[in-house]
């Protein structure tokens, strides 16, 4: 249980555990990368929930201007992304497998995957992005969809809320991406070492959850019209 | 890489190396704390200064020193630059980042890069803030209450936003890494009942500001899009709604006050312990009470928003829940006191400050019932009652627990003594002037005058000027520390390993510290606080807690 530090030093020596020089062995420091991840996500879920709410309260508002503002978006385009990001996080939970069973050519194999997937969505998103800007569906930007009264504002509100929200999201999967191409990078030029593995996993686990804010997203914006509750 | 695990006796953190590099780019916890001290203070100094003018400035009931905009942007200064930029990070990441892995009998904590990082947002975001103010300030008030702030100001709001956003995620960090450091990296034999107080307070501390902080984020974000695109989320005239900022912002806010105030706890709680030689009373009961104050914090931050236009049921339930928040913060003091009674008791400079941080936390926290009773909070909202009544839980807390905490842990954060003949004179001083500060604006405030004023009527003008003369006393306290500290780094008597003779893992080390804490990783044995039958004369011993040597 107790290892005076000489011993320490000595087990370092021999190469057989690389650990930064805080930690004892080698499982505390990846429990606490572990933990430290985890802790990180739940800050983002504080994050994304303010903006949760700022939409769950508009959406009690202005119900009509919602359901209207969602008949605006390609369902099409936005099933098809979800697809894709669903895709990615398989893609990546079998790269954190192959991580584990260190398989480096199938692990480097997956996280490119992984990347060309979160590509794929960024620009199909990219493209809904500028039919709204052409069809002036955005708020702050050359605005002209104009529906008398409250459904305008309401609407200002619901497309107010899908870029700020969407783009967010779309911010952490450009930080995703990068987190996968350095880990590419990384593996392609040495081999895998014992801390490898935890690095893998919490890409892996950051990447899960921007894929999960999406899973929310995708029916709060593009599936409310199809809601019976809300009549016009 | 490893080579410093080894140290000899004579080498410590601070005379490992004297190089300006070696501290900018240190990943050793005491030394970033340092670093914090020294940010802290500078921006305490600069609040401090703020609030002197504004005191200057109500010594006659006529606007005759600053223009109302000017006034407007000195409280905002002082509200931003003390909540965000002092009491936020002051016990935290001070004594948090110097004590955290020294009672946990650990070499640092568990991400020494990320905690370095926190520093430097620290500083970028208090630096920006000071950019704003200088550029031309901002007259928001911290709270930055919309359509005020994301429409109308023609103030530096932005940058300020943005100072304190950045400045938000260093408090995250060192939150994150304290939380870790506490599952992981506890030494052999330190469960988490044998963990000390402090541990448990600054736990509880650290889970509000990963889980709080992230939506003060969210609302300053807004607020800076609403600012610089337009958008309409805050605005009502574009079918945006103000309080949806309010309730964001309190979301954050009032647990903030709790992350000021819990780690203030856990330097009372070893304080007591330590000056009265006895384990606190109701160990566990004081371990809880912190983190049921925490999940309680979460729940109470509509009692801001009283007279805002929120749903009276909404005002009902909000109010029960701050009433609530009495129970823990009862429990925490009644236990002090009953830790104290029949105690051999000594009173040296620290004891001062506990004792005065026991006495004007009450009064802040009783003061805290009457706000959170909607029909009193109707009269007395906005009002100079509100303002004394937070700052006896702030300065008279929060402060007091700071400067009883530094002057504690001063000899073996820098391995010399304080003089004790000038700490004790200080910390008289600033318990007279802060009373005599704070306690006129609980009339004041009674009596109807609003805050955030700079005009008012004759009658108020005795209250207001004792308030300012005791603000004087209260600045010459607060200048004594800061001198005879930086004295006696210097010229200090040299600072045995444990002065005070208490019993935590890091009063078993050198004064100060080696780079690596710990000669050999430390077993610990026993309970915390286990002072011996004859801890009363002469403090605790080696029995406490064995180092167990290597056979």
């Amino acid at each position: 249980m107790f290892k005076p530090a000489s011993q320490l030093v000595e087990v370092r020596a021999d190469g057989a555990a690389r650990v930064a020089h805080q930690f004892v062995d080698a499982d505390q420091q990846h429990s606490a990368a572990e933990l430290g991840m985890w802790l990180f996500l739940a800050t983002e879920i504080m994050f994304f929930g303010a903006f949760f709410l700022a939409y769950l309260v508009y959406r009690e508002w202005y119900p009509v201007a919602f359901a209207m503002g969602s008949r605006q978006m390609d369902v099409m385009l936005g099933t098809v992304n979800t697809g894709v990001l669903l895709t990615s996080s398989l893609t990546m939970a079998l790269a954190v497998r192959a991580s584990e069973m260190s398989q480096r050519r199938w692990m480097i194999g997956l996280l490119v995957a992984t990347l060309l997937l979160g590509m794929v969505f960024l620009g199909i998103k990219g493209l809904e992005y500028y039919h709204k800007y052409a069809e002036h569906l955005v708020p702050f930007a050359g605005w002209t969809f104009a529906p008398a009264g409250e459904q305008r504002t309401g609407m200002m509100e619901f497309f107010n809320l899908y870029f700020l929200m969407t783009g967010l999201h779309a911010l952490h999967m450009v930080a995703g991406l990068v987190m996968l191409a350095l880990l590419v990078i990384v593996a392609c030029r040495s081999p895998l070492r014992d801390s490898s593995s935890i690095v893998v996993h919490n890409v892996g686990l950051y990447w899960h959850f921007v894929d999960l804010v999406w899973v929310y997203l995708f029916p709060f914006f593009y599936l409310v019209s199809a809601s019976g509750s809300v009549a016009m | 890489m490893n080579g410093a695990v080894i140290t000899t006796r004579k080498r410590n953190y601070l005379n490992a190396s004297y190089t300006v590099r070696s501290w900018l780019l240190t990943h050793d916890h005491k030394r970033i704390g340092l670093l914090y001290l020294i940010g802290v203070t500078f921006f305490f100094v600069i609040g401090g200064l703020a609030a002197a003018v504004v005191r200057l400035e109500l010594m006659t009931p006529r606007g005759d020193l600053t223009e109302s905009e000017t006034y407007n942007k000195l409280f905002t200064m002082h509200g931003i630059t003390m909540t965000f930029f002092f009491l936020i990070p002051a016990i935290p990441a001070v004594l948090g980042n110097f004590l955290v892995p020294l009672m946990l009998g650990a070499r640092d904590l568990a991400f020494p890069r990320l905690n370095l990082l926190s520093w430097y947002l620290y500083m970028l975001g208090g630096l920006m803030t000071m950019w704003a103010i200088l550029a031309g300030g901002v007259d928001t008030g911290w709270t930055f209450y919309t359509p005020y702030s994301s429409t109308y100001s023609n103030t530096y709001v932005m940058a300020t936003a943005v100072g304190v956003f950045v400045a938000g995620f260093s408090s995250i960090l060192t939150g994150l890494n304290f939380i870790v450091t506490t599952h992981q990296m506890r030494c052999p034999g330190l469960t988490w009942f044998r963990l000390p107080l402090f541990i448990w307070s600054m736990y509880a501390a650290s889970l509000i500001m990963v889980l709080a902080t992230p939506v003060l984020a969210a609302a300053l974000l807004l607020v800076g899009l609403e600012r610089g695109l337009g958008i309409g989320i805050f605005d009502p005239a574009m079918g945006g709604d103000p309080l949806l900022f309010q309730h964001l912002f309190w979301f954050y806010a009032h647990p903030a006050v709790y992350i000021m105030v819990l780690p203030a706890f856990g330097v009372i709680s070893e304080l007591v312990a330590c000056f009265s030689r006895r384990r606190p009373f109701g160990y566990a009961f004081i371990g809880y009470s912190s983190f049921a104050i925490a999940i309680l914090g979460f729940l109470v931050w509509g009692h801001h928003m009283f007279v805002s236009g929120q749903s009276v049921y909404a005002g009902l339930i909000f109010s029960l829940l701050s009433f609530l928040v009495a129970i823990p913060s009862g429990i925490k003091v009644f236990n002090w006191t009953a830790t104290l009674y029949k105690a051999s008791i000594s009173w040296e400079t620290p004891m001062l400050y506990a004792f005065g941080f026991m006495g004007l936390f009450t009064m802040g926290g009783l003061t805290g019932l009457f706000l959170a009773c909607l029909a009193i909070d109707v009269h007395v909202h906005d009002t100079y009652f509100v303002v004394a009544h937070f700052h006896y839980i702030m300065v008279g807390g929060t402060v007091m627990a700071f400067l009883g905490g530094i002057h504690f842990w001063w000899p073996k954060m820098t391995g010399r003594m304080y003089p004790e003949s000038w700490a004790r004179l200080s910390a008289i001083l600033i318990f007279v002037g802060f009373n005599l500060t704070f306690f006129p604006q609980f009339i004041l405030g009674y009596l109807g005058m609003p805050r955030r004023y700079h005009i008012y009527p004759e009658e108020f003008q005795v209250l207001n000027v004792m308030s300012s003369a005791g603000a004087s006393i209260l600045g010459v306290g607060y200048f004594f520390p800061l001198t005879y500290l930086v004295w006696s780094m210097f010229y200090g008597a040299v600072a045995p390993e444990n002065p005070f003779g208490h019993t935590g893992l890091e009063w078993q080390t050198a004064s100060p510290p080696p780079t690596d804490n710990f000669e050999q990783i430390p077993v610990v044995t026993q309970e915390a606080y286990s002072f011996g039958p004859d801890d009363a004369l002469r403090g605790p011993s080696e029995e406490v807690i064995s180092i167990v040597q290597a056979s």
